[in-house]
């Protein structure tokens, strides 16, 4: 355990007082510069850093219509101050949205609007200067970019746009951050975030083939590589090892394969998950996204299908097409790309899929929508499919589901509070913190409800939670993935579950319609 | 009703020449002030158009539509539905003060409109209290700013003195609709003189000259400040893109140089 303590549960989720720089500090591990110099950035402070600073403030501002709008529009009215998990968590005043934003704003009023010229303390503009650079490495670290203020915001401001700019600025003069950094450096070196190499992964994959016959008698095929399959599956690499995010994976496997749908994964490009959104780099999400028009190239297959992991979700829907399509090489009867809920949903109501509920009637579920997923994406064809769906999934496989605190979930959830490229333990005390909101509509719904786990579609959800559950007195495996319980409740076609549900001389296709 | 001389010898008394410099002062200032305003709102609604938004990130769930991301904006204008789910004193005290300014506002049409319509003659009835209301509003929303200790840390002086400012030009002008009346004909003369570039005599009475300073400064003000959410509000990227990613691409101009065809690989 580290020096601080876990937030207590409040009687009531009451605004928080605020207390002066609570979390006050140096921020996440500074990048090395070996990590910056592959991505594009300088690596050190250089000499003219603040004329640099403020030379790519003005290229930002000239080329984000957003942080330009937001730079000007903010109110101040307050609405945002009492809606980020961070500051409930840690009730430091520079985590309520407006105060994040606002460290940007007084520089930029002061160096870029008439009144902060002349009247800097009329309008509270300040001077840049390294205390102020090192206060936004600091705070803009403290910010997951799960935008729930900006649903608040009556100008609509996304603080996330803001963090995003201020660490692509503060790349620009050498302050990076080591975890985000690493990992793309890793991405672009060996193919994934974790830095699995392709043989380490194809042993995975092949143990995955041998455990799930062994459970169900079906051969489903996890291949690597394999050219001319129908889909490219392109998931988070947590999924690979991580628990519980490799019950998914076999849930996809299994899904995928009672429908038909030959699907591979790519060694070189194993990774759904797109680090470059956290650095607010539009060069590196774009650098990223291309592996994935590569790999569905080389593989020659015909759709790309995302698995559960929450930003990766929110590059995909949102950006994919603008950054490396157009995808007319697809085949157009799916949307490109398509999310692995959208495929077992619409699978369930086809009635393709049969699913035995009573394999999870030892658990209530509750599910917890990830903040890209919820509030920066969609699935289906409808608005807020991006709830339903996964809701209707679970409900398709388990028996008690019930939805947490409405203030809690759908575009008004609370992030886990490991996302943004947060999710390193140099940051542990906020992630730790920033939870606190989420296991407080949780506890509520285990003690009201008598909900036992909750299920998350974002890989850094799943591995947040995991280790900050225990710290709130949960069992660190209440987390689960969608697809795991979707795993445990399939019955495949000649599986060993259907016979045991069947009976071996019974007539199967009779028992199946009424499954 | 004559127009105003500079010849200081037609000007027999003392006063009448105070009364034309004044005149042509507020006249000169208005005619100042309009034109800051609209030309600074102009270079900020161009300068926002220019600007790209090269990804699509509306806030979801967003419309599938182009006629829904209107209804969504109106919704914001009009009802500020976000700060409603937000804040239910924020919104309370913040939408009566801006309903209010738009009666109020459009109460004033009658100074610039030689025969005022039945309509606005009607709200007239109506209008006339509203300048309470958005006082209250702003009161509201002034107690707000100072007592609750996060609203309070984030405010700036202006933050409060736009407050105070505008709880000025309400008090004023309920201080003339309700105790010490102008000469409103004479109001009207100076300002339809204004749109014709005729400049008239302007009743000098206390509360009127503190009341038109106080709204030029705002005028002038405005391109420069907070005041810019008016434009802000409809050019947030957030709430006016339609979602439709999968279905459109989208490509903003320094972003499709980035994008340039050759680079990519091809099936």
């Amino acid at each position: 355990m580290a020096d601080f303590e876990t937030p207590k549960f409040r009687e009531y989720p009451i605004v928080p007082r605020i207390k002066d720089d609570a979390m006050a500090g140096d921020g996440p591990f500074i990048s090395r510069p070996e990590f910056d110099h592959d991505l594009g950035y300088p690596g050190e402070l250089p000499e003219d850093w603040k004329e640099q600073t403020l030379d790519k403030m003005k290229d930002l501002l000239g080329r984000y219509r957003s942080l330009r709008v937001f730079m000007d529009s903010c109110i101040k009215c307050g609405a945002c101050t009492d809606k980020c998990h961070y500051f409930i968590g840690t009730n430091d005043p520079k985590n309520m949205p407006v105060a994040r934003q606002d460290l940007m704003r007084k520089v930029y009023r002061r160096y870029f609007t008439f009144a902060g010229k002349f009247f800097p303390k009329l309008v509270g503009a300040v001077d840049l200067t390294e205390d102020v650079l090192g206060e936004w490495y600091n705070y803009y670290h403290q910010c997951s970019e799960c935008r729930r203020c900006s649903v608040f915001c009556p100008m609509g401001i996304d603080t996330a746009e803001v963090t995003m700019a201020a660490r692509e600025i503060l790349s620009h003069v050498g302050k990076s951050q080591k975890y985000s950094n690493q990992i793309i450096q890793k991405v672009y070196k060996i193919g994934n975030n974790l830095g699995l190499p392709g043989k380490a992964l194809n042993g995975i994959l092949e143990d995955l083939e041998e455990e799930v016959e062994e459970d169900t008698g079906v051969p489903v095929k996890f291949n690597m590589d394999v050219e001319g399959c129908e889909a490219l599956l392109m998931t988070p690499s947590a999924d690979f090892f991580a628990e519980p995010h490799i019950d998914g994976l076999i849930g996809y496997g299994k899904v995928l394969h009672e429908l038909g749908i030959t699907w591979t994964v790519s060694s070189e490009t194993s990774e759904a998950a797109n680090f470059g959104l956290f650095i607010g780099s539009y060069e590196n999400i774009q650098k990223i996204s291309m592996r994935i028009r590569e790999a569905a190239i080389k593989l020659k297959v015909k759709r790309i299908i995302f698995g559960e992991c929450g930003h990766a979700w929110r590059v995909a829907y949102s950006f994919l097409n603008t950054l490396a399509g157009p995808f007319d090489f697809l085949d157009q009867n799916y949307p490109v790309p398509q999310h692995i809920l959208e495929v077992t949903y619409g699978a369930i109501q086809e009635g393709k899929l049969r699913l035995n509920k009573e394999e999870n009637d030892h658990l209530t579920m509750t599910f917890h929508d990830s903040c890209n997923v919820a509030r920066a994406s969609r699935m289906g064809d409808k608005p807020g499919g991006q709830f339903d769906i996964p809701r209707a999934v679970i409900q398709a496989a388990c028996n008690n589901y019930v939805d947490m605190h409405a203030d809690t979930i759908k575009d008004a959830t609370f992030c886990c509070g490991g996302g943004g490229g947060l999710l390193t333990d140099d940051l542990m005390e906020l992630r730790i913190k920033g939870a606190l909101p989420r296991m407080e509509a949780l506890k509520e719904a285990t003690e009201e409800s008598g909900v036992t786990n909750i299920a998350a579609i974002c890989a850094i959800c799943k591995s947040q939670f995991t280790k900050v559950l225990p710290y709130y007195g949960f069992e660190m495996d209440a987390i689960m993935s969608v697809h795991q319980l979707v795993s445990d409740a399939i019955v495949m076609t000649g599986s060993e579950q259907e016979k045991d549900l069947d009976g071996i001389e019974e007539d199967t296709e009779e028992a199946k319609s009424t499954g | 009703m004559t127009g105003i001389s500079f010849d200081p010898f037609h000007s027999v008394f003392k006063y009448n020449q105070w009364v034309g410099n004044m005149s042509a002062f507020y006249a000169l200032l208005f005619t100042v002030a309009f034109s800051i305003m609209v030309l600074g709102l102009l270079y900020k609604i161009i300068q926002y158009s220019l600007v790209p938004a090269p990804l699509k990130i509306p806030v979801t769930p967003a419309p599938l539509t182009k006629s829904g991301v209107v209804f969504r904006l109106l919704k914001e204008a009009v009802l500020f539905a976000a700060l409603f789910r937000s804040n239910k004193w924020t919104w309370l005290f913040g939408w009566m003060f801006h309903m209010s300014l738009f009666i109020v506002l459009a109460n004033h049409l009658r100074f610039f409109i030689k025969d005022v319509p039945l309509t606005l003659v009607l709200l007239q009835n109506v209008g006339e209290y509203a300048a309470f209301t958005m006082f209250i509003g702003l009161a509201g929303l002034l107690v707000r700013r100072l007592y609750v200790a996060r609203v309070k840390y984030i405010s700036a002086p202006s933050d409060y003195l736009w407050l105070v400012l505008l709880m000025f030009i309400g008090f004023t002008g309920i201080v003339m609709r309700f105790i010490l009346h102008t000469d409103i004909i004479a109001v009207k003369e100076f300002s339809l003189g204004l749109l014709s570039f005729n400049w008239q005599a302007l009743p000098l009475d206390f509360p009127l000259m503190v009341h038109l300073l106080l709204v030029a400064i705002l005028m002038i003000l405005l391109p420069f400040s907070k005041l810019l959410h008016i434009p802000g509000l409809f050019f947030a990227p957030t709430r006016n893109q339609v979602d439709n990613p999968r279905e459109k691409r989208h490509i903003a101009s320094w972003a499709a140089d980035m994008d340039s065809e050759k680079n990519k690989m091809q099936p």
